[in-house]
């Protein structure tokens, strides 16, 4: 009996130690990579300097973070941080959820396939040569849409360097890169609605309107609210790739970001204390809003009338 | 009964016409989607006076490969084009090292401890401490200027290790019972039980992994300044975006003329993305399951 348990526990304990051992490598990496990083964030409190290292830097306590509030970048960049986020929710989210929907009443199941694959391909693009297409087709020396302009006697725009056009471009081209992505899931949600409701809404005199009124947006509904909660959570991770490809400093004003902010800062001016510090704000704030928004999503995916 | 005949034949007439409509809308919207890569295939493929005057607009004119030819004599193209290849391969074979090892042992529900390490795997997808702090980390490691920085340095993705996980857990239990009884050790459960179970989450997860690894450019940009080592990504910003690189070819255009910068551009871009598009039939197909893996979970 008693051998019998002894061996058992023996068996237990190499079976956890394996699994251990097993883990190890993921483990340390995690620490190397992930936790150790976030042990550099001391030098948001410093007058961080390369040579000097984190040991023998001074301390300046949160003068980092006043200087950053009471900087005009402050303001500069969440403004641009929440117009950008702004615009890609009213015109970017919902335009995934129309494409889905007009994308599901096709009934032509090759045409549909073609329409979903093309859809998804710019997805699958480099954002730099996405950004490079870009830059290229709105060239005002030889590109295509300054030529179309001055061919229809129109003046030439360079577009890039016009504050007022990036908001715009950037929506425009975020729209073509994700449209398809997002619409995979809205697609497959879209799938998931029993016919049947359709074929009594029909025999009813529902015409499509109220179709997609009464019985498709409510289907939907649920993911809609889960990827729009999502999607505001992880607002401060705004297309940063992207921005800092696109922006020049005569578009700042209104493309600036706090994360492209923090780049230029640090790896342009070397000042690595209030960049870590600008950072460490931008992550902290991150943080609430995506846990928050997980608790919410969580909430109302239970409680919603589903 | 008549009223009710004409009612379904005018639904019908308005459905035949929503269809119609709808057909040239998504036509449209296809076009959309399609046609920025179109236009860099004609342009690549077009004269360079045709290109600056504006007349290729979808289709090539004056057909030739010239810019192609020179595009590749740009020294260092096939050299970070090879760099890719490296780093894409030898990056996910890393990454499904590391995430199949650790989502394996947190999907074990016997494994001690178990929610405190969930726990210490998923604060890194809330908490990232940003640009600065991972820059002098690489540096304090050494790392700066060496392959293993990407390769090593981005070795799991936080999110990713959750999609395995959830895959993990989803395993019957009986399976492993089995060969726990014929004496299998953990190990040998993964390897002959878990990983033959899992292969099309674990392509999926590979592909996702091999996307990033192809397509990313910030951190290459950061951790990787020598040109020789450099990713393709790397050499398309400075060539194409930030037109660092000069180019050769002729200010002034006429007929004659074979490439011209914007030409080369093109060409260079359509050799970077040849390879997305040749694999892109059938990673879409995983991607799609990717994402639904994905969203159960979220």
């Amino acid at each position: 009996m008693s051998t019998i348990k002894i061996r058992s526990l023996v068996h237990f304990d190499t079976e956890q130690l394996m699994l251990y051992v097993i883990g190890l490598p993921c483990l340390f990496w995690f620490i190397l990579f992930q936790y150790k990083p976030m042990s550099g964030l001391v030098i948001a409190f410093q007058n961080y300097s390369l040579f000097k290292g984190i040991s023998r830097s001074p301390w300046c306590g949160l003068r980092n973070f006043t200087d950053f509030l009471n900087s005009p970048y402050f303001y500069t960049t969440f403004k641009n941080t929440f117009v950008l986020n702004l615009w890609g929710l009213l015109i970017g989210f919902p335009f995934a959820i129309i494409f889905a929907l007009f994308l599901n009443e096709i009934k032509n199941r090759v045409f549909k396939t073609v329409i979903q694959t093309v859809s998804f391909l710019p997805y699958f693009i480099a954002v730099v040569v996405c950004c490079g297409i870009l830059i290229n087709m709105l060239s005002p020396s030889t590109g295509i849409v300054n030529s179309i302009r001055s061919g229809l006697g129109k003046e030439k725009i360079f577009f890039l360097s016009k504050p007022e056009w990036f908001v715009p471009i950037y929506t425009g081209l975020n729209i073509w890169k994700t449209t398809g992505f997002n619409a995979v899931i809205y697609l497959a949600a879209l799938s998931g609605i029993d016919p049947s409701m359709y074929d009594a809404a029909r025999i009813d005199g529902a015409n499509k309107f109220h179709q997609l009124w009464n019985i498709t947006i409510p289907s939907i509904l649920p993911t809609i609210v889960v990827t729009l909660v999502l999607k505001i959570g992880s607002m401060l991770n705004i297309g940063f790739e992207t921005i800092l490809l696109l922006y020049q400093p005569a578009t700042y004003s209104t493309a600036d970001v706090i994360s492209t902010y923090v780049y230029r800062l640090g790896m342009v001016e070397n000042n690595f204390g209030l960049a870590t510090a600008v950072g460490l704000f931008n992550a902290i704030i991150g943080f609430l809003l995506v846990y928050s928004s997980n608790k919410l999503s969580r909430k109302l995916t239970q409680t919603s009338l589903w | 009964m008549l009223k009710n005949k004409t009612a379904s034949i005018r639904t019908g007439m308005d459905e035949r016409v929503f269809d119609i409509l709808n057909i040239l809308f998504l036509s449209f919207l296809g076009l959309f989607f399609l046609y920025p890569i179109v236009y860099v295939f004609s342009a690549s493929l077009s004269k360079p006076l045709y290109v600056a005057t504006g007349s290729v607009i979808f289709f090539p004119k004056g057909i030739s490969l010239d810019s192609f030819f020179a595009a590749a004599k740009l020294p260092l193209l096939w050299r970070s084009y090879a760099n890719t290849i490296f780093y894409t391969a030898a990056g996910t074979i890393v990454n499904m090292i590391l995430t199949c090892s650790g989502a394996y042992v947190l999907s074990k529900s016997e494994l001690k401890g178990r929610s405190f390490w969930v726990l210490v795997v998923v604060v890194t997808m809330w908490f990232d401490p940003g640009i600065i702090p991972r820059y002098l980390n690489f540096r304090d490691l050494h790392l700066l200027n060496t392959y293993s920085s990407v390769i090593i340095g981005f070795g799991v993705n936080t999110f990713n290790l959750i999609i395995l996980k959830t895959f993990f857990e989803s395993i019957p239990g009986s399976l492993e019972e089995s060969a726990r009884i014929d004496g299998a050790n953990q190990w040998q459960i993964l390897r002959k039980i878990y990983l033959p179970l899992s292969t099309p989450a674990l392509v999926t997860v590979a592909l996702f992994y091999a996307v990033s690894r192809w397509n990313g450019y910030f951190w290459m940009m950061m951790l990787v300044t020598d040109d020789k080592k450099a990713p393709l990504q790397v050499l398309l910003k400075k060539l194409i975006v930030q037109k660092e690189i000069p180019l050769e070819g002729v200010k002034i255009l006429d007929l004659s003329t074979r490439y011209s910068q914007d030409t080369i551009i093109y060409a260079v871009i359509v050799i970077s993305i040849i390879p997305v598009l040749i694999v892109y039939p059938i990673v879409q197909r995983f991607f799609k399951n990717g994402i639904m893996l994905g969203a159960v979970k979220g």
